[in-house]
């Protein structure tokens, strides 16, 4: 990566702020790689992952990334998804590894007929598996605790038992700035070097520095259909059409980006990065609220009702 | 692709602050936090109106919102039993962003209020105006003050409870200002609040119209923590090496003060100095860096530089010292044991280190110094501890980042404790690193043990075997390095060419004393099994290592009862002719004169005699523990 890359921005346009959450980021970047054996980034593609890259080649520069980049393809996701994530590898020379569960495309599981299914088998199945293959013991995300509340407690270095189960009583406590990289026999981590950013501090970020990210963020017309008062794009022709649906062209942008026929897209005029941090600040409804998954899979207020919390 | 635009200035100016909020269960924390997410409109939309219906069927509030359900998460783990800790919120205002370490307040929870604390530039604690001071706000008060926070507000809430009144918020006020005159905070504000009504928490109250001072937000959005510091001597926490073509550089985080491109540097584990030649920041090549900053900096001279060293002001340099007193917050099931030994991660050094000693425990309700033998989950001790080797440090009131750490278990991996070093005790100069020497007692003292060797001696069938196996079980749970040498793994190998005579006996035990007394040096506890029946050779063996590494145990046990066990059918066989040299029957066995235990196994059971091994070695301090 020539220095110029970096150096454009270097007059730092960054508040306070936004320099204390890069630092830490960077922090728990090199972290992670200095402890680690073999450390690998999940790359989604979505800004996230975007932010996550771009802080990534800042925490080596001038070397290269000390670890592969992994994208678990559902072969679902938005054609212009996979055309991003395909010129990024180019462009910024990192090495991908892509993991498709075949397996699962055998069975026929789809995000359309399968249910709940679909996400356990071709992204929460297929992730273990590509980690346990690759003999990963650090698996570095995107994810933040602003998310949803059960992600308010999650560690910055999350423990992993082995078979990869989430054991909240084996989570460690996590003082200043040091973590516990220490594994047990046959335990892998989760990092998340953006667990304190907010979803406006990312759109911050990717504005102040300039990141790319993939054209579906920004308005623009595009086929939808309005399923449950969902506005869901018509990628491509697997799509099924129910009677009397008709696709019609909407200005429409996508705040979380996942598999088409499951993400949302939320109507909006936002063509620039300027306009969707104004939107965000103007709107304020919740990023996932797009996301058919999550309302599907997360425990919803009413559920833990139902299974008797109050 | 897209123009970048500028945005709103507000964003550009946006400054950072880390907060910690306890308060015990009930005095309206949930409620406060929420309050000031949604007050500051931080909440989703679709969660607000999720919010109301909740608030009709569940809340505590009658007609109004429940702010408190905004935080449900944690409850919902509460109910389930799950360890209750730390969740983190977030919010901004325009001036700037937050992060609220949420903490719960129950006594048992210091781990977590140790964890929410640790990260905190300001802390809040919450009372409830009725009931004034508890013992948990001055728990609350104690830890933050040991974790180093020197700004502290006080929420006196439900003032609406107490009629708004000021003479009630009065006497908690000045409670409070007394509890804390001896807790070294810098700045305490004390705020009536009714977080329940909105009342004192974003915005000012008009039913607290005598009061006035700052809203909460208004003081969270303008204090500054800190205030005036001493000087900043720079320290920078080298995390890894950075390679590429013909580019060397050390990656990591400025710890404290500011680097400079030019300036000579110190690497505080060697001494020696340095130039930074180049310094590239978050941002590219930059001529200087702040606290908190990342950094990959590059210097002139080829030096020794890799992760876990601090490079510093070379004229301010840290201190180093392997041995020191700290404060120690337990916070693992399994007790702190004296003597074992854990990981230490301090900055980005990872270190074998053991608590050599307990001074006392710290009741940290009254702040009275307690004996303690032990260190239980959320006990907090004061302690000395000692490393393997020197580590670079300051004082963990000057730095946190410099002077705190943490405990890790070797085998559950688990973060144990977490502590604050107070002072080094034996200061380690690094220009005598390379005089530093790796002999037994480093070996020993990393092991948390004293080396020695355990010379069971005995007839065949007296129970040598049987009472050193237990007693090694038991020093390996009790996290000791031990070997056994017996006949089994000596006699196949390293001493084949020995047979039963009298000389080769003896060569065999001088054979075995040698390796034993090798292994003494590598710091281990050796147990040895060994009929070796002549004084003379235990002599010398004993002669082989220091005083009081020699340890004689005599298995006691008459001949008749030892014939009458034969587990090896040795006894058997010299009945029949078909063995000679048979200890007790055709050759002498010399009991010794002075064992430093004798074991009767005629009456003692095996269990009984390892307990008899183990209480002398506790009483001789090879061990600290069992
Ligand atoms: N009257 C009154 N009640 C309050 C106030 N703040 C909180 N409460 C109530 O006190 C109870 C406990 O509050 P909660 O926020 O759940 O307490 P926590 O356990 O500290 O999180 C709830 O019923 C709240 O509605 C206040 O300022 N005035």
């Amino acid at each position: 990566m020539p220095l110029a890359a970096l150096t454009a921005t270097r007059d730092s346009r960054l508040s306070a702020h936004l320099s204390r959450l890069e630092a830490e980021a960077i922090y728990v970047l090199r972290e992670a790689a200095a402890t680690a054996a073999r450390p690998v980034m999940l790359y989604s593609i979505g800004k996230d992952s975007s932010v996550l890259l771009h802080l990534a080649r800042k925490a080596f520069h001038p070397g290269r990334i000390p670890f592969p980049l992994m994208h678990i393809d559902t072969t679902w996701k938005f054609r212009e998804m996979i055309a991003f994530r395909d010129a990024a590898a180019k462009e910024y020379g990192f090495e991908l590894l892509v993991h498709i569960n075949r397996d699962g495309i055998a069975r026929g599981i789809d995000p359309i007929r399968s249910g709940p299914l679909y996400t356990r088998v071709m992204k929460t199945e297929a992730l273990k598996d590509a980690l346990t293959r690759h003999d990963f013991d650090a698996a570095i995300g995107g994810a933040r605790r602003d998310e949803e509340a059960s992600r308010a407690k999650e560690r910055v270095f999350s423990v992993r038992a082995p078979g990869h189960a989430w054991d909240p009583r084996r989570q460690r406590p996590e003082l200043w700035k040091l973590y516990n990289t220490q594994l047990a026999a046959g335990e892998t981590m989760r990092v998340f070097p953006l667990s304190n950013w907010t979803e406006l501090d990312v759109w911050d970020y990717i504005e102040a520095e300039d990141i790319p990210v993939v054209p579906l963020y920004f308005a623009a017309p595009r086929p939808v259909v309005r399923r449950s008062g969902m506005l869901i794009m018509v990628d491509d022709e697997r799509l099924p059409l129910e009677a009397g649906e008709t696709p019609q062209i909407v200005s429409v942008r996508f705040r979380s980006l996942g598999c088409y026929p499951l993400t949302a897209a939320v109507p909006s005029e936002a063509r620039t990065l300027g306009d969707i941090v104004r939107e965000l600040r103007a709107t304020r409804s919740s990023e996932r609220a797009g996301r058919l998954i999550d309302a599907d899979e997360t425990s919803s207020m009413e559920r833990k009702k139902r299974e008797g919390y109050f | 692709m897209h123009a970048p635009e500028p945005t709103t200035p507000s964003a550009r100016a946006r400054d950072h602050l880390r907060v910690v909020i306890c308060g015990s269960v009930d005095d309206g924390k949930s409620t406060l936090i929420g309050r000031l997410l949604a007050e500051t409109n931080s909440v989703p939309d679709d969660q607000l109106a999720g919010l109301k219906v909740l608030s009709q069927r569940y809340g505590t509030t009658g007609e109004d919102l429940d702010y408190a359900l905004l935080l449900d998460g944690l409850e919902n783990e509460r109910e389930q039993g799950i360890t209750i800790d730390v969740a983190y919120r977030y919010f901004a205002t325009s001036r700037r962003a937050f992060v609220i370490a949420d903490t719960p307040g129950h006594e048992q929870y210091t781990r977590n209020m140790v964890t929410g604390a640790s990260n905190a530039e300001v802390a809040v604690l919450l009372v409830d105006v009725r009931a004034g001071l508890t013992a948990q706000t001055r728990r609350h008060a104690r830890i933050v003050s040991l974790l180093g926070i020197r700004d502290v507000v006080l929420v006196v809430n439900k003032m609406d409870l107490a009629g708004f009144a000021q003479a009630a918020f009065a006497k908690v006020a000045d409670d409070f200002r007394r509890f804390a005159a001896g807790l070294g905070f810098r700045a305490v504000e004390i705020i009536p609040a009714a977080a329940r009504y909105g009342d004192n928490v974003a915005a000012a109250s008009g039913r607290l119209g005598w009061y006035g001072g700052p809203s909460l937000l208004g003081y969270l959005e303008t204090v500054e923590p800190g205030g005036a510091e001493a000087a900043k001597p720079l320290r920078i926490a080298v995390q890894s090496v950075t390679r590429a073509d013909d580019f060397r550089g050390y990656a990591g985080i400025v710890a404290r003060g500011e680097v400079v491109r030019g300036e000579e540097i110190a690497v505080a584990r060697t001494g020696q100095r340095t130039r930074i030649t180049a310094l590239l920041g978050a941002a590219g090549e930059t001529a200087r860096a702040r606290e908190g900053d990342a950094v990959t900096v590059v210097v002139a001279d080829h030096t020794d530089i890799g992760r876990g060293d601090v490079l510093a002001d070379p004229e301010a340099q840290p201190e180093r010292a392997d041995q020191f007193a700290a404060h120690v917050v337990w916070m693992d099931e399994a007790p702190l044991l004296r003597g074992r030994t854990y990981v230490m991660k301090i900055g980005t050094q990872s270190i074998p280190v053991a608590v050599t000693a307990i001074k006392h425990k710290i009741e940290i309700e009254s702040g009275l110094a307690k004996a303690a033998a032990t260190l239980e989950m959320n006990d907090i001790g004061f302690c000395n501890l000692a490393t393997s080797v020197p580590v670079s440090f300051d004082p963990y009131e000057q730095n946190r980042f410099m002077g705190g750490f943490i405990l890790i278990d070797r085998t559950t991996a688990a973060t144990a404790g977490a502590g604050m070093i107070a002072f080094g005790l034996r200061r380690a100069h690094n220009v005598k690193e390379q005089h530093f020497a790796v002999d037994k007692n480093a070996r020993a003292h990393m092991k948390g043990q004293k080396p020695c060797i355990l010379w069971f001696t005995g007839l065949s069938g007296a129970g040598k075997s049987t009472v050193m196996n237990l007693v090694e079980q038991r020093l390996m749970r009790a996290g000791m390095h031990t070997y056994v040498l017996d006949g089994d793994n000596v006699r196949r190998r390293l001493n084949r060419d020995l047979g039963f005579t009298d000389a080769d006996r003896v060569e065999n035990i001088r054979r075995v004393g040698e390796v034993a007394r090798l292994m003494v040096d590598a710091g281990l506890i050796v147990l040895c099994a060994f009929i070796s029946p002549f004084r003379e050779e235990r002599t010398m063996v004993r002669e082989l290592v220091e005083a009081g590494e020699f340890i004689e145990i005599f298995v006691d046990a008459p001949l008749s009862l030892c014939m009458q066990r034969d587990p090896k059918g040795l006894y058997a066989k010299a009945r029949q002719g078909l063995a000679t040299h048979v200890t007790g029957i055709d050759s002498a066995y010399e009991p010794p004169l002075h064992p430093e235990i004798r074991l009767d196994t005629s009456t003692l059971s095996p269990e009984r005699s390892a307990q008899a091994v183990l209480d002398e070695l506790l009483r001789r301090g090879i061990i600290a523990h069992t």
